[in-house]
């Protein structure tokens, strides 16, 4: 064989070795942060906080730093509602938050204003933070969306949310959403009107399927999907006319309420 | 009713950039009167800068464009990006390449007029001959690529070329100059050869690497101004002079690196030349010329080599210190798996080179006294490999885990952790340098009177050294909790630095006047110089590698936080594709060295089809 040839045959060789090395290992694209467009109008408390949870850990990109592995607090698996507090109260906290939604806005726009103590940039002695202001770029996200991450941080451990949804959300629907969770599954049934076409509770109505042995024939999760998304599966002899926003209109705890109280009515 | 929250709040701040943008021209206004324009600082003076009326300066505060996705050009449906990538990485190629060699040149010019031997001059015309028609190449490339940019991608440079202004003028005089220079210091190679005017011949040449390596720092300016813009505000419009604006925080480490690793590069190529030179001769005497000719570039590649995994890591610290984002962007989002093809090429460049140094030492009886060391060599070389490519955990974001089924490596362990690679890393570069130690004893008779001495205190260091990497990799790695897990890596690099600064000055000392072994030139075996061809593949693999990590820590920017990229392209390409896009470069890249060997054979004798015939 010419030397040419062996030449080029084991220049192909080691280049495909490689090649297949790095289409061995898993694949994943990095995408770019898309503008998403966000209903205001229908916005609920619920798809608020889901909406910050996203953002946390996708177009914000929170999760990069704040994982498990040390980079920066766990905030996930911390009680934000709880660190806030104790934040707020220690000595070298300079900001000029006063509860819990302002500073975990403070730390996302000024992450210098306290610097968890073993998290400051490198040689700084924690007085300054590794953490980009979040309003700028890279990241920038905008006034709503931190108030979304705002209203997710506080929930996520039960605590209450103070950040009030976007202003522009037509009056309405926002007076609606907001007031009053129902306290136990069958106050957000009644809430929420189920009886006007479910038999459940002391009603009887026949516009759709009794609920009253629901938990016999369904799972947790077949109830949970009726719920959220009705039309998916339609009940035979049934026209398809419940209705499909509860999703939107319910705090994920009155969902799971009911979900849990229909699941055990055998 | 639908709102769009983003583009609410970018009204906002529009209007805010705005604001600021007036109140700084105010600012300037007010500075112009004063300031002589002394701002201009070292070096590239824009000339036209200083007599800018003050309308200009206001056209110059304008911000980096917003770009929509109708505002990138396609071409035949083409993904801009692949096209772009592909001709950018044979420009880099090519360029590293042509200004890698004449620094080499020049310096065996320099030992060949010191040691009276003309062996040496007569080698480094040659590698010159090679990288003479690569010249012609790069700039051919490097009219290509600046083509494809402005037509693809217009908006962009324009941004860039009001960013760097007269600097690109420089450039390009720069250019103008150095092919001038080099194509004097090429022809005039053997009219002045001799006596006074060989020194003439070498400022040439000094004169030439200076040009060279200028021209390879502005470029490096305009990668590190779109990593880590400086000498510009918060919207992109320049804020700073040209020096400002080229002295970002990873400039200069970019430029160490690129100009160690080019001369690695360089050497790697010019090996790959005599191996096939090599394989090619016919006569002893030619099989020798090249031996000696593919040893000594093996010699520069592997020299140049060792110091560069430390200037990558402080090449890495100052991106984490700039933005810890990017920084984990790089080596701990979705781009950290590729840190174990990185970890798999450079572990076949080390295999590689000690292989052929293995096999080298065959060319002269003294290594007998060596051999029995290579197996331990051999086995430390692969256990740290291995330990090398384990995994390291990884962390992603919610989509990316889901996407791979959980964010943790089954393989996980404790050899995944940086400490362990540290070791193994470490380990690996002080078992290559004591092969290359060897390799250079072989054909050598100590003479001197203190040799017993001498290598006692070697095998100390060596002994020390390696201890201490171990130690300090394990005790900071495992037993200590501190984040400052980088004091033990500092330890590690010290120790062996000492081991190859120590080993260097200890052997030049004691083996001045030696008495030299015969050594038997070209009589290597052919495998040994696929060893030679290995390296360069890998180089040039892991160059194109290194470009891909360059390009996407920006993510989804042009210009990081300043020109935001809304083209088709903006995301980060998966390893898989883009280790194909590498191999379609790699392999043109070989082609065209290919043809430059060609062209190089063609013009050196009377055979009428090198090639052909061989
Ligand atoms: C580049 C890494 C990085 C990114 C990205 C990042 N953070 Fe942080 N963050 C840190 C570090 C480090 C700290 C601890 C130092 C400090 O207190 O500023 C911190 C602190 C915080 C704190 C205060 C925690 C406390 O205990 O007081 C909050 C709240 C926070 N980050 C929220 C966010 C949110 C929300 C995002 C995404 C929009 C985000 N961070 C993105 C690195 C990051
Ligand atoms: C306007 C009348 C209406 C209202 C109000 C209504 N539903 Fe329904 N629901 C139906 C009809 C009709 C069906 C059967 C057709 C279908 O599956 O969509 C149904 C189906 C269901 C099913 C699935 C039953 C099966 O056997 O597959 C569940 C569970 C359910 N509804 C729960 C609820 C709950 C809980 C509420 C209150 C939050 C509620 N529904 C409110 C009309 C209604
Ligand atoms: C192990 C630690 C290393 C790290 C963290 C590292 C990191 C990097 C980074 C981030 C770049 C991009 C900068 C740029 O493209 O200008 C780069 C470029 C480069 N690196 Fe390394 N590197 C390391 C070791 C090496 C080694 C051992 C080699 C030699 C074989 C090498 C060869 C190169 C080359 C040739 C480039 C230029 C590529 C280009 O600019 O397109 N690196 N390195």
């Amino acid at each position: 064989m010419p030397t040419i040839v062996k030449v080029l045959a084991f220049s192909l060789g080691m280049a495909l070795i490689f090649t297949g090395i790095a289409n061995l290992l898993p694949q994943v694209e990095g995408q770019a942060p898309e503008d998403k467009e966000v209903d205001l109008g229908a916005l609920t408390m619920d798809s608020f906080i889901a909406l910050g949870e996203d953002i946390f850990k996708n177009k914000g990109t929170c999760t990069l730093c704040h994982n498990n592995m040390g980079r920066a607090p766990d905030i996930l698996h911390l009680d934000m509602n709880e660190v806030s507090r104790k934040h707020l109260a220690d000595e070298r906290y300079k900001g000029s938050a006063t509860d819990v939604a302002g500073y975990i806005h403070e730390s996302m726009v000024d992450p210098g204003a306290y610097v968890v103590k073993g998290f400051g940039k490198k040689g700084s002695k924690d007085t300054e933070s590794p953490m980009p202001a979040v309003n700028k770029a890279p990241i920038e996200l905008t006034d709503v969306e931190m108030d979304a991450v705002t209203a997710f941080l506080q929930a996520k451990d039960g605590g209450e949310v103070t950040v009030a949804l976007p202003s522009e959300a037509p009056a309405p629907s926002t007076k609606e959403a907001v007031p009053s969770v129902a306290a136990t599954a069958e106050e957000a049934i009644g809430k929420f009107g189920c009886s006007a076409c479910h038999a459940v509770l002391d009603s009887s109505a026949e516009l759709g399927p009794s609920l009253k042995n629901i938990g016999a024939r369904l799972s947790a999760a077949q109830i949970r999907q009726s719920i959220v998304d009705p039309n998916a599966v339609i009940a035979e002899g049934y026209p398809p006319i419940m209705p499909a926003d509860f999703a939107d209109r319910m705090m994920a705890k009155e969902l799971e309420m009911m979900v849990k109280f229909l699941a055990n009515s055998k | 009713m639908l709102t769009r929250l983003i583009s609410r709040s970018t009204t906002q701040s529009r209007w805010q950039t705005r604001f600021w943008i007036l109140a700084l021209l105010a600012m300037l206004l007010f500075f112009i009167g004063n300031v002589p324009d002394s701002s201009s600082g070292i070096g590239f003076v824009d000339a036209a800068h200083a007599s800018e009326t003050v309308a200009e300066e206001a056209v110059e505060l304008k911000g980096a464009p917003k770009l929509k996705r109708e505002d990138y050009p396609q071409l035949l449906g083409m993904s801009s990006r692949s096209i772009v990538w592909v001709i950018a990485q044979m420009h880099l190629y090519l360029a590293a390449f042509v200004l890698a060699v004449p620094l080499f040149v020049t310096v065996i010019e320099w030992i060949g007029v010191k040691n009276r031997d003309d062996r040496y001059d007569d080698m480094a015309h040659e590698f010159m001959k090679v990288s003479m028609t690569a010249y012609s190449l790069t700039a051919l490339f490097g009219g290509t690529l600046a083509f494809a940019l402005f037509l693809l991608y217009p908006d962009f440079m324009g941004y860039m070329m009001r960013v760097f202004g007269g600097q690109t003028l420089v450039y390009a005089f720069l250019f103008f100059a150095e092919s001038a220079i080099l194509y004097i210091y090429y022809y005039s190679w053997n009219s002045l050869r001799y006596g006074n005017k060989k020194y003439i011949h070498l400022s040439l040449g000094i004169l030439l690497n200076v040009v060279g390596t200028t021209l390879l720092f502005i470029a490096n300016a305009w990668a590190t101004f779109m990593m880590a813009p400086s000498g510009v505000n918060e919207a992109g419009a320049v804020t700073g002079n040209i020096w400002e604006i080229m002295r970002g925080p990873l400039w200069n480490p970019v430029n160490l690196h690129r100009f160690v690793a080019n001369i690695a590069f360089g050497g790697a190529v010019v090996g790959a030349y005599a191996a096939y030179k090599f394989l090619s001769a016919k006569s002893l005497e030619l099989k020798a010329h090249y031996d000696w000719m593919g040893y000594t570039a093996n010699f520069i590649a592997i020299l140049a080599f060792l110091p560069l995994p430390f200037a990558g890591y402080w090449l890495m610290a100052e991106v984490y210190a700039y933005s810890q984002q990017m920084g984990i962007t790089a080596m701990g989002g979705i781009l950290a798996w590729l840190f174990i093809v990185q970890a798999v090429l450079i572990g076949t460049i080390l295999l590689a080179a000690n292989y052929y140094l293995w096999s080298g030492m065959s060319r002269c009886d003294g290594s007998e006294r060596y051999r029995y060391l290579i197996k331990y060599i051999a086995v430390t070389l692969v256990v740290c490999f291995l330990i090398w490519v384990t995994p390291h955990t990884l962390i992603l974001t919610a989509k990316e885990t889901a996407a791979l089924g959980g964010s943790h490596h089954p393989m996980l362990g404790p050899l995944g952790i940086m400490p362990a690679k540290n070791i193994a890393v470490n380990l690996m570069l002080i078992a290559t340098f004591l092969s290359f130690q060897l390799y250079r004893r072989s054909d050598k008779e100590v003479t001197v009177a203190w040799a017993g001495l001498g290598n006692a205190l070697l095998v100390t260091i060596y002994v020390v050294a390696i201890a201490n990497v171990i130690f300090a990799g394990i005790y900071y790695g495992y037993f200590t909790n501190t984040v400052y897990k980088v004091g033990s890596s500092v330890m590690q690099v010290v120790s062996t630095l000492i081991v190859i600064i120590a080993g260097v000055t200890i052997d030049s000392l004691m083996f001045k006047g030696a008495k030299t072994l015969p050594s038997k030139w070209g009589q290597v075996s052919n495998r040994a110089q696929y060893a030679l061809f290995a390296l360069p593949i890998a180089f040039t693999w892991l160059m194109a590698l290194m470009g891909y990590v360059r390009s996407s820590v920006k993510t989804h920017w042009h210009v990081y936080t300043v020109m935001k990229d809304n083209s088709p392209d903006n995301y980060i390409p998966a390893i898989g594709h883009a280790g194909n896009m590498m191999t379609i470069a790699t392999i043109s890249f070989v082609l065209i060295v290919l043809f430059i060997f060609w062209i190089a054979s063609l013009s050196e004798s009377r055979q009428v089809k090198p090639v052909a015939s061989a």
